[in-house]
């Protein structure tokens, strides 16, 4: 098992922007010289499924999935996504969260329950969790649509780089129009985990 | 300085380098933005075909005129190109050709697991499989450097996480390749039985030659550390069991996956303890391994169905789990949906009381299968819709083509949906079609096709009209329909099942997704009015659910701001009047 490995995963619901954090991520810690991968899901799954991605860098990376037990962090952008995919993260590991909540057409149809109180029951568990209204935040910076941004903003705390460099990635990302929605956003992320 | 790349996009930049001239492609996930990246680079000619038949032909010919060439698929698209490819390979080449297959191991997007790799043997054709981006973008390179020495087409294997997995390349400048001369040469390229049988014969020693050069060729890798476990693996294989087992285990890399090694497995088996062939998919280097009298454990510890990872594989090789927390409470699925303001929920919507047999097809409108509109009878491949209705109707009578439709996208049925209406109109039957024309190929993430009248580069050209094409061929009755006209649609449905002849319905309206569609505001619910019954729920909009307090607690209609697009199905369930725009 290749322990200097670093492995986030981020979860949510197609269509939510979960693709634009990871290639932010990818391109920063390619630039800070580790091998990286990352693994996406296109196609059906997209089409307001349950979607995940895999980030993993450090000195030599293998499989690009991360498998239950692995992940240092998970990145949500929805409640129940969080709770799905809890099981990857290694115990004692750092779960961030949107509190956002997005019934699942189950749910919408009365077939199923959205579960209550699904984040204090996390929080019981040997988990690290850090819950962040992330809509409102990117509401607040001027689209929904930042949503991912203010999560990387919170997530900036835990991947050891200055802020500065987030910053800059995102900048020489985004298209020009979003920059100031998205440093905004980004700001606000962080400053909520302060 | 490398880069971060697709293995699709890592595939492109292959091509780029190997100075490929000419692609062909249908799109198909996970192989569609190979193609997609191609259009990147002005050097190489790009092109949506109609299908992987005519992409992998197209391909061929341009090999036969002398230039590099390439086309990409999704493995299923292999079997509608299995035709040229089993024949190709007698040919050989002039230009180096490949063909990118993409399997999708777990079927995030399919509808069956096949293991190209069966193709590879069936047709005799070479096959290599990188595991990342950076070999991605090598054996790519090698492929055509192998195509023109061995006079093969190549085939080049992907699965789900090659094609979407991005990491890191070193890219190289292009080396142009001058169109190769063509000579006429009828013993080579025209495959008469006289012909063939000659041809045959030197497939079977070009296969051994290329068998002979890859045992030394560096192709396979193999890394010896602790000798008691063995692991003979390839492609994404390669990657779990290196990750799960680390140098506790020694490794034989396959590269090329057909023709397979046999002196250098038998060295490497006999220098450690235990052999495992770790294979996602079918146990094809098992069986080679065993025939070639090589004691491995494959298959009886290692599924053949699904996606593997390294835990599996660690699980399976050592019995070790890693520990993790879970949650308690039952976790809701969250299935894919139709999106807000998609045009096939208004086709369905319209449709749903007419308790119809529902001959489905291949494209985002099969997510009308699932609950709540629970209105797909049948889904089996491409083109299957039109062709499964004529013999689910001959079987059972005339009557029952008053109760059946089928119903295919616009991309699907040009794919293969023609020649199935066409078998209809000939043979006399009553059945009516149903295009759902959405002026895109949607599911794959938005194509241009030959019936949307723009190029794979969004220059504009010559459409199929969809309605001359139906009249051409024979049919009489064609109509036109606003999906999102629910009552007009569902009355032209009706009127055209009455008809004693076959008829063509289009449904028109662009996907919801096109950024060149204008969307209405967002609708909200007058809650007064509201009694929470639930009816608009049945068109399975994910931008609507019923909650609140509202209306004594029962909850009235909510409609997420963030995702309403006004497509207004919802207001026309509503009997109430409830939802509208606002003032």
């Amino acid at each position: 098992m290749s322990q200097s490995v670093k492995n986030i995963m981020i979860v949510g619901v197609g269509g939510q922007g979960t693709l634009l954090a990871s290639k932010l991520m990818g391109k920063a810690f390619v630039e800070k010289g580790y091998d990286v991968k990352v693994s996406e899901v296109h196609g059906m799954s997209q089409r307001g499924g349950s979607v995940v991605t895999y980030v993993r860098y450090g000195e030599k990376v293998y499989s690009p999935l991360i498998d239950k037990g692995e992940a240092d962090i998970i990145i949500a952008f929805e409640q129940l996504e969080a709770a799905r995919w809890l099981a990857f993260l290694k115990p004692g590991g750092i779960l961030i969260t949107s509190t956002q909540k997005i019934d699942p057409m189950p749910v919408i149809m009365g077939n199923a329950v959205y579960p209550q109180e699904l984040l204090s029951e996390i929080k019981e568990k040997d988990v690290e969790v850090i819950a962040v209204d992330a809509l409102s935040l990117a509401v607040e910076a001027g689209s929904p649509r930042a949503t991912n941004i203010v999560l990387l903003g919170v997530a900036a705390h835990f991947l050891g780089f200055d802020r500065e460099v987030w910053e800059e990635v995102i900048r020489s990302t985004v298209p020009p129009k979003t920059i100031t929605i998205n440093e905004k956003a980004f700001a606000l992320g962080f400053a909520a985990k302060e | 300085m490398k880069t971060l790349m697709l293995g699709n996009e890592a595939v492109a930049r292959g091509l780029y380098e190997a100075g490929v001239t000419v692609v062909s492609s249908y799109p198909g996930t996970p192989s569609t933005e190979i193609t997609e990246s191609v259009t990147k680079y002005d050097e190489i000619y790009s092109e949506w075909a109609p299908n992987e038949k005519v992409a992998f032909e197209v391909a061929f010919g341009a090999a036969t005129g002398g230039a590099r060439s390439f086309c990409a698929m999704k493995h299923v698209g292999l079997n509608v190109a299995a035709d040229p490819l089993y024949t190709a390979s007698y040919i050989g080449v002039n230009g180096g050709m490949v063909c990118a297959v993409a399997d999708d191991p777990g079927m995030h997007s399919s509808q069956n697991e096949q293991d190209s790799r069966h193709h590879a043997i069936a047709s005799k054709t070479p096959m290599l499989e990188p595991c990342d981006s950076a070999e991605c973008l090598a054996y790519t390179k090698l492929a055509f450097e192998l195509s023109e020495t061995f006079d093969t087409p190549f085939l080049l294997r992907l699965s789900t996480r090659i094609s979407h997995s991005r990491s890191l390349v070193e890219t190289s400048p292009r080396e142009e390749r001058p169109l190769k001369e063509y000579k006429k040469d009828v013993m080579k390229n025209v495959m008469m039985p006289a012909m063939a049988r000659l041809r045959h014969v030197e497939v079977e020693k070009r296969n051994e030659a290329i068998r002979v050069w890859s045992e030394t060729s560096g192709i396979h890798t193999v890394e010896y550390n602790d000798k008691k476990i063995g692991v003979i693996c390839a492609g994404t294989s390669y990657l779990y069991a290196r990750e799960a087992l680390g140098e506790g285990a020694s490794y034989f890399k396959l590269g090329m996956v057909n023709p397979l090694p046999v002196d250098s497995l038998l060295e490497f088996a006999k220098n450690v303890d235990q052999v495992y062939v770790v294979e996602e998919l079918d146990d094809i280097i098992e069986t080679h391994c065993k025939k070639h009298g090589i004691d491995v454990i494959g298959k009886q510890l290692l599924p053949v169905c699904g996606e593997f990872s390294q835990s599996l594989v660690r699980e399976a090789l050592t019995g070790k789990t890693l520990p993790h927390v879970s949650v308690d409470k039952p976790i809701p699925p969250r299935p894919p949906v139709l999106c807000a303001g998609c045009p096939h929920r208004g086709l369905f919507t319209a449709l749903k009381k007419l308790n119809l047999y529902v001959s489905g097809d291949i494209g985002c409108y099969t997510l009308g299968a699932q609950a709540p509109l629970s209105m797909i009878d049948t889904c089996v491949c491409m083109g299957a819709s039109i062709s499964g209705l004529h013999g689910f109707n001959i079987a059972s009578g005339s009557e029952q083509a008053k109760k059946s439709v089928a119903v295919i996208g616009d991309s699907t049925f040009i794919h293969s949906g023609i020649t199935g209406l066409i078998d209809i109109v000939y043979n006399k039957g009553l059945s009516t079609v149903i295009v759902l024309d959405n002026s895109i190929t949607g599911m794959t993430g938005h194509q241009n096709n030959p019936a949307n009248g723009l190029t794979i580069k969004g220059d504009p050209t010559t459409a199929v009209d969809l309605e001359a094409l139906a009249h051409a061929i024979g049919i009489n009755r064609v109509v036109v329909v606003d999906p999102f006209d629910l009552d007009a649609t569902r009355k032209a449905v009706e009127a055209e099942l009455a008809a004693q002849e076959p008829s063509l319905v289009i449904a028109r309206r662009p996907c919801a997704l096109l950024k060149t569609v204008k969307h209405k505001p967002a609708m909200v619910v007058d809650t007064e009015k509201c009694t929470g019954c639930k009816s608009c729920l049945k068109a399975g909009c994910p931008a609507i659910s019923v909650g609140g307090d509202g209306n004594k607690g029962r909850g009235t209609a909510v409609i997420d701001q963030n995702q309403c697009v006004g497509c207004e199905i919802c207001s026309k369930l509503c009997a109430f009047h409830a939802i509208g725009f606002k003032e």
